[in-house]
């Protein structure tokens, strides 16, 4: 083992949960809502190298693939077809001030709870492991105990991608 | 002396209660439809990371916790497919996607 290898591990590991936060905030705070959608990319990638750190390199390709490649890049086309961006406030500044306070209030007291009870709570320790997660291990589970959800979702996703063509079929009015 | 961070799940059970939080807030504070959407998939995220850390520190089989984010991630993609026409429709219609502008049901 190199000697200081931990010291870099741990580092990359600050710098991913740093892309992590650091998108969610952004896809949260920010006013243009394309910059928006960047720090929802930043989020995703963030959220890929987490999944690696948790011994899944599969689910992180698929995070990157799904969620950067496809979701984002839908978004940013649903982004050009509309006017998406935050309206100036038309309401009074106090009353502006105060659902703000609220808003954070509530997701400040959710997150304390939260992280409260995934900290103190008393976890079982695992037993045996049986298995290894490998991609065989995932794709032998798809094709026998998982087979009718896996069949499901793919009829989930046809007749979602049909819906959203029937929705957005009609025809622009002539004004 | 090592840090080993990334061998707690404390850290990642934090983070997703982070996730959650900022999509909350974002819902309550947006807007405009796309910026609730993002807000919502920030919320799958935070599920998807919980499943995750439970999976490689809790249980026996590591498996079953990746097949369950891959359904989140299957569900996700469908959810924003018909969102977004949905929203491409309201556009049509009404010529904006504020969320204040749409209340032709309000009682």
């Amino acid at each position: 083992m190199i000697p200081g290898s931990d010291y870099l591990v741990t580092g990359i590991f600050g710098l991913i949960v740093a892309t992590t936060v650091g998108g969610a905030l952004l896809a949260v705070l920010s006013t243009r809502i394309i910059r928006s959608v960047t720090g929802l990319a930043m989020c995703c990638v963030g959220l890929a190298g987490l999944y690696y750190f948790l011994n899944s390199p599969f689910l992180a390709l698929m995070e990157i693939l799904i969620y950067v490649g496809a979701v984002c890049v839908t978004i940013i086309f649903g982004v050009m077809l509309s006017e998406p961006d935050e309206p100036e406030p038309q309401e009074k500044r106090s009353r502006e001030a105060l659902w703000g306070g609220v808003a954070l209030l509530v997701s400040a007291a959710i997150f304390w709870g939260v992280a409260r009870l995934g900290l103190q709570g008393r976890w079982p320790a695992p037993a045996a492991p049986v298995g290894d997660g490998s991609v065989q291990a995932i794709g032998i589970s798809l094709l026998t105990t998982y087979s009718l959800p896996f069949e499901l979702i793919s009829l989930v996703l046809l007749v979602a991608i049909l819906g959203a063509l029937t929705i957005a079929h009609g025809g622009r009015g002539k004004e | 002396m090592t840090l080993h961070l990334y061998d707690r799940p404390g850290v990642y059970l934090v983070l997703a209660a982070f996730l959650l939080a900022a999509g909350i807030y974002g819902l309550i504070r947006r807007r405009t439809l796309i910026g609730m959407l993002i807000s919502g998939e920030l919320i799958f995220s935070a599920a998807a990371l919980n499943f995750m850390a439970l999976n490689r520190f809790m249980t026996p089989d590591p498996t079953v916790g990746q097949i369950f984010v891959l359904f989140i991630m299957g569900l996700a993609a469908a959810e924003i497919a018909i969102t977004l026409s949905i929203i491409i429709a309201v556009y049509r219609n009404y010529r904006s996607i504020h969320s204040k502008e749409l209340s032709e049901l309000n009682g």
